[in-house]
């Protein structure tokens, strides 16, 4: 348990260190998401409609960008081979190094995700939605995406690799993630979009982190 | 380190003036022996070894037929040309790599059954410093030995850097540091949280002559304390009574290892 917070303390202090990616991914999801009124025209009722969309799929491409840094630094100096001879399951140490990947990248988007929200005019109901898939499908993507980060270790152009291995295990996050917020705006109960999100989440909390691990292993032989 | 064995000591303290009541003297006892496994867990009568190991890279069989023994206090030296598989073995022996066949025992153990608890009694210098070039050359050596040990204390790393001349460079980030004093930096992991089993390759590029000779001195330290060190080298280092493994003579020719596939 020590080891875990050990390694997400080291993760934080890397990346307030280095800045630069989480400030890249939340300006990545800013800059995109203000591109869609220029795009598509300042007409409020067009923009409404898209915002839950336009939302979600810019902050999924957003928390994309900053996972081929997740394990490929470490993979690079030599560090992954002396994770993997800590004495404890590799996979608690891939938890740790998820959760440090979600609270500087997930936390961030959901933020900002609200203050764009009010930039497309999404209607004021939809808010509360949008915060709780925020909160509920960040962390599927970390975990998701370290599955595909460990698994492109080592590739050449790893990146785009890794975003045709991720992108198409994300749709199940948009799809609910869109419904829930979309339900919300109508009047309509959410329940049932949030409870089918916290189910993915509850399985790929141990699943990601296994298979991220497996990965790992066959990364450094 | 000096390791004190309590039970020896036992006769004399009897007859020393008593600073604690008798009736103390089995309580006494049974903590330090308790201590004193604790400190020397693993330490102290085991031994490592590997029988007919074979390592197979690619499609490569680097070397087949390996054995060796460690016990403690002993060191083993690595010796072979490019290619002949030191590093494939240290990986081997640190359990970074399965042999396709052969088997690692610790005391009689397969290490196998019980990946942690081996990862708990090895360090392992490899090629890489893994040094994370924003954090300080402190920083970084505290993570390692905390992630080692999480009960590693901060006077064991100051100790570790001081020993390895990093004193002065403590706060240093690690992108500024030569590569030279990146190796002084992963060797101070070995002193910053103890492990048995050492398992060095080529541990003295890059170092200059004086930090070779504190690398042999700590070496020595650690084989007087009953610890064990396998080294891989081309350089010369020191290693006074250290068994010599010729890895050239475990090499496959390409005859005969097509007789094992074929």
């Amino acid at each position: 348990m020590n080891r875990l917070f050990e390694i997400i303390r080291r993760d934080l202090r890397l990346a307030l260190r280095q800045g630069s990616d989480s400030v890249m991914v939340v300006t990545f999801f800013v800059l995109t998401v203000i591109l869609f009124p220029f795009g598509i025209g300042p007409e409020a009722n067009i923009l409404e409609r898209v915002s839950p969309g336009v939302l979600w799929v810019t902050a999924l491409l957003a928390s994309m960008l900053s996972l081929d840094r997740l394990f490929q630094a470490d993979y690079e100096d030599g560090s992954l081979e002396l994770l993997a001879l800590t004495p404890t399951a590799l996979e608690v140490l891939v938890i740790g190094k998820v959760a440090a990947h979600w609270l500087t990248t997930g936390l961030p988007l959901m933020v900002a995700a609200p203050v764009l929200a009010v930039l497309l005019h999404m209607n004021a109901d939809g808010f509360l939605a949008l915060l709780a898939t925020m909160l509920i499908g960040t962390p599927i993507l970390s975990l998701i995406g370290a599955m595909g980060a460990a698994l492109v270790l080592g590739a050449r152009r790893g990146g785009v690799l890794l975003s045709l291995l991720v992108l198409p295990l994300y749709i199940p996050v948009l799809i609910f993630g869109v419904g829930a917020i979309d339900a919300a705006i109508q009047g309509l109960e959410t329940g049932a979009q949030l409870l089918l999100m916290g189910g993915i989440l509850l399985a790929a909390l141990p699943l990601a982190p296994l298979a991220a691990a497996a990965a790992v292993r066959q990364a450094r032989e | 380190m000096v390791i004190y064995y309590p039970y020896r000591a036992q006769g004399r303290s009897r007859d020393a003036p008593a600073v604690f009541p008798k009736s103390c003297f089995p309580l006494a006892r049974a903590v330090v022996l308790l201590w004193c496994r604790a400190m020397t867990n693993g330490m102290s009568s085991h031994t490592f070894t590997g029988e007919k190991l074979v390592c197979i890279r690619g499609e490569r069989v680097v070397f087949s037929g390996l054995g060796f023994h460690l016990a403690a206090g002993e060191a083993l030296l690595l010796l072979g040309p490019n290619g002949s598989g030191k590093s494939s073995l240290l990986r081997l022996m640190a359990g970074l790599l399965k042999p396709a066949s052969g088997r690692l025992a610790w005391g009689g153990d397969p290490v196998a059954d019980d990946r942690e608890a081996h990862a708990a009694r090895v360090h392992y210098v490899g090629h890489h410093d893994a040094i994370k070039p924003v954090l300080s050359v402190f920083e970084n050596l505290r993570f390692w030995a905390r992630l080692h040990d999480p009960a590693s204390g901060a006077g064991l790393a100051r100790a570790a850097r001081d020993r390895m001349g990093l004193a002065r460079l403590a706060d240093v980030p690690g992108k500024l540091l030569s590569a030279g004093q990146k190796r002084r930096l992963n060797l101070a992991r070995l002193l910053a949280a103890p492990a048995t089993l050492w398992l060095l390759d080529e541990p003295s590029v890059a170092l200059d002559r004086q930090s070779v000779k504190v690398l042999e001195a700590v070496i020595a330290e650690h084989r007087a304390a009953g610890g064990m060190v396998a080294l891989s080298t081309h350089a010369d280092v020191d290693l006074p009574g250290a068994r010599e493994l010729h890895l050239d003579h475990f090499a496959v020719a390409p005859e005969a290892a097509m007789g094992v596939w074929g």
